[in-house]
């Protein structure tokens, strides 16, 4: 590539064309997950791909990519084949020379490698329930780039919206245009954006900062690591139009170093921006100057909180610090500081490509835009989904998770991680936007969405949070710390049969203090998981404290493993691996669970091969 | 604590390198300072610490409080190879617990604990961000997803 220092809109055109030209040069392209499908064996079947195509001789005709995310997680390893958008799931080394042969040779999909519907294969992707319900633009390069070449960015678009924005227009303009398209932060709280740049434009002070929050710390999200890792050249995008539109020299990307693959590859892409002039002084002659220093998280859920996160770039332990002032007027070294989530700079592009009003058609009236969820849990098709706001969650769900596992029941939807709350099968019509969402009792969060089914316990998801909480509680605020504590303390003893009458009440009590008294979001919404988890599943308690009998299967020690003699085979598998020797019979004669010595591992439940082990009710409770 | 506190003279030179290439030093450089001598060390040892601050002049008392604070430095010698149990939502109620039960088990030790033979630290971490594979654990830089408690054996006999 002879293009470097990209000095104009004009030079950003040219070499454009160039990477599509040179894209066009292959008839076909192997899109093969290299992020989240790495862990099941991604790394050895694109070296498969390529060692075989080069063997066919089709190595010039057909180009393997490494690209990002395609969204469907449970298909990993996933390929995608342009251009008849075949999608592959599950696909091993040995599948390769039949995906040569058949797909990349006579252009037919490989029928077993496909999805299928109604016991019908679905070769192409768009047709697929997975893909069917969502609505992909700010993911729409995820999976179609290599993350690690700035020529597949470019050659779908990116950088043109900063070109724009910072050679045709005034800052002003663009903080109008944010603000006109609706979007709103997608971390979490759903400020509008728009508002906080030009709240920060307006402050005084100088030098501003820009960061760029990437501490994804939310159990069961992950959207953030799929953009980073995807398409980094487009959150960089956005954060070069965000630090020209209020005014920012220098900006952070503070990424967890849980995400060794998301750090890689900003890395990358804030060295080839360098390279390119997209980033360091004067960017596309503008004269405008911004560079971005990428920063690593130490290992603190509360440092996605803004005023943390700012005290743990300043070399602080990341306690958060009481507001006013924001941000906005006194963040990074007590100058005005813009933090905005991954996902929403991710936005920003699209924003200033199609123009507010063309963005703000998608959407609720005070929700605009797509959302990213990551769909995982009790669900069939778990991965990562975009949706118009306003969707449901049975089209969420339901439609392109396809609901939970056959034979099972869907309980709760989980939204918002530590911060947010259960919803119920009640609510599976409502929209999903920041507003109905919160009516609920539940909050978007950042998009995490996990689902729990039957064999779910909803006091135990409970203690699951508060013991979250309590290790993440950066310990300033006493209501957060102790109240936390004490929280745990009761739904432990809940979860373990010692519940009393009372507890619930007393739940609700330290849940309304901790809410009061805490400085910053983790306190302040750490009992929501609580709260709505009482609210929607109060019956479930209740069996717990009343009835010594946990309904989910669950809690150990609250229902009991029982072999059902006339199903019992007498194999003696489970006996083998019982870690506690508390099983006892003979060879081809029925077995018996001794409940003294059960640890309730699950151990044998898992293994029986003739499921003659049954989850019951514990005999002599109080109410039998 | 499985491995006891080394008394010998520590080689400073990894940390002479690391304030050499990260001049100018102040104190919002604190955390990745300690990212990089913990990469050079596996570790964070206290003389190192001690020295480090004598000579950038950064007060031992505000690394110490940093050091602390971030679940991600450790002040005494860490295993070969670290295991990480995730304990996300999705991982919790697709069974992770009980992984983390085996890998306790199996390594007797506890989390965040360092087998005697420095071969492995076991830790669980909030969420690894790959739910999808639930239940998860990550041997180094090694995902391993829909993990089973009789699968553990065999994954920690890959590593030496």
């Amino acid at each position: 590539m002879v293009v470097s220092g990209l000095k104009t809109p004009a030079d950003l055109e040219r070499f454009r064309d160039e990477a599509r030209a040179a894209e066009r040069r292959y008839r076909s392209r192997v899109l093969v997950c290299m992020t989240g499908c790495r862990s099941l064996g991604a790394v050895e079947l694109g070296k498969a791909f390529r060692e075989q195509l080069a063997a066919a001789g089709l190595g010039d005709e057909v180009s393997v990519v490494d690209a990002g995310c395609h969204g469907p997680c449970s298909l990993a390893p996933a390929v995608v084949i342009e251009p008849q958008e075949f999608l592959y799931g599950g696909v091993k080394p040995d599948d390769v020379d039949e995906i040569i042969e058949l797909t990349l040779r006579q252009g037919l999909p490989v029928e077993r490698l496909c999805q299928s519907s109604n016991g019908k294969p679905v070769a192409v992707a768009r047709d697929v329930a997975f893909y069917r319900g969502q609505r992909r633009d700010v993911l729409a390069d995820c999976g179609r780039v290599d993350p690690v070449r700035i020529e597949d960015a470019v050659a779908r678009g990116a950088y043109a919206a900063a070109a724009k924005a910072l050679t045709s227009m005034q800052p002003d303009e663009v903080v109008a245009e944010v603000r006109g398209s609706g979007l709103r932060g997608r971390g979490g709280a759903g400020f509008p954006t728009g508002v906080k740049w030009d709240l920060c434009r307006r402050a005084p002070g100088d030098p501003k900062y820009l960061i760029c929050n990437a501490d994804e710390g939310d159990p069961g999200a992950f959207m953030d690591r799929a953009l980073l890792e995807g398409v980094p050249h487009q959150v960089l995008e956005g954060m070069v139009i965000a630090a020209y539109a209020i005014g920012a020299s220098h900006g952070f990307v503070y990424v967890r170093a849980e995400y060794p693959i998301a750090v890689e590859h900003v890395s990358v892409a804030l060295a080839q921006a360098r390279e390119y002039g997209l980033l360091g002084p004067d960017i596309f002659g503008s004269g405008f100057s911004f560079d971005i220093e990428l920063r690593m998280g130490a290992g603190a859920f509360v440092c996605g909180e803004e005023s943390a996160l700012i005290a743990s770039l300043e070399g602080h332990r990341g306690m958060p610090r009481p507001r006013p002032p924001f941000p906005v007027q006194k963040g990074y070294l007590g100058k005005p500081t813009v933090i905005n989530n991954v996902e929403t700079l991710a936005n920003v592009p699209l924003i200033l490509a199609r123009g507010k009003d063309a963005y703000a058609s998608i959407g609720t009236d005070g929700s605009k835009g797509t959302k990213i969820f990551a769909l995982a849990g009790k669900v069939q098709n778990t991965g990562l989904v975009e949706v118009p706001m306003g969707a449901s969650l049975r089209d969420v769900i339901f439609g392109i998770g396809q609901g939970v596992a056959e034979g099972r029941e869907f309980k709760a939807a989980q939204m918002g991680g530590p911060s947010g709350g259960c919803v119920p099968a009640e609510f599976l019509d409502l929209p999903i936007d920041y507003d109905s969402v919160k009516s609920i009792g539940a909050i978007m969060g950042s998009g995490g969405l996990i689902v729990m089914d039957d064999q779910t316990c909803m006091v135990d998801v409970a203690r699951f949070f508060l013991e979250f909480v309590q290790d993440e509680s950066c310990g300033k605020c006493p209501p957060c710390r102790i109240g936390s504590r004490h929280m745990l303390d009761i739904l432990r003893r809940i979860c373990a049969g010692e519940g009393r009458e009372g507890d619930v009440d007393q739940l609700r009590e330290l849940a309304e203090e901790i809410r009061a008294g805490s400085l910053c979001g983790l306190g302040q919404t750490a009992p929501n998981p609580v709260l709505t988890t009482i609210r929607y599943f109060r019956d479930e308690y209740d069996s717990h404290i009343r009835e010594g009998y946990c309904p989910a299967h669950v809690c150990a020690g609250l229902f009991h493993y029982l072999v059902l003699e006339d199903v019992c085979i007498g194999c003696g598998a489970c006996q083998r691996r019982c870690p506690a020797d508390a099983i006892v019979g003979e060879r081809k004669k029925p077995h018996r669970i001794l409940p003294e010595k059960c640890t309730y591992c699950g151990a044998c439940f898992e293994v029986c091969p003739s499921s003659a082990i049954a989850k019951v009710r514990p005999a002599g409770g109080p109410n039998e | 604590m499985a491995a006891a506190e080394t008394t010998l003279p520590m080689d400073l030179a990894p940390a002479l390198q690391v304030l050499a290439e990260m001049q100018p030093i102040t104190e919002s450089s604190i955390i990745p300072l300690l990212q990089r001598l913990q990469t050079s060390y596996g570790y964070l040892p206290r003389d190192v610490v001690i020295e480090v601050c004598e000579r950038t002049g950064l007060p031992l008392s505000r690394v110490f409080g940093v050091a602390t604070f971030y679940a991600q430095f450790h002040l005494t010698p860490r295993g070969r190879h670290v295991v990480r149990c995730c304990r996300g939502t999705a991982c919790h109620v697709r069974g992770g617990h009980r992984i983390a039960q085996s890998l306790r088990s199996e390594l007797g030790v506890d989390d965040g604990g360092t087998t005697e033979d420095l071969r492995f630290t076991l830790e669980t971490v909030a969420c690894l961000g790959t739910c999808f594979l639930a239940p998860v654990i990550m041997v180094d830089e090694d995902y391993y997803g829909s993990v089973k408690p009789a699968k553990i054996s065999s994954i920690l006999a890959r590593y030496e």
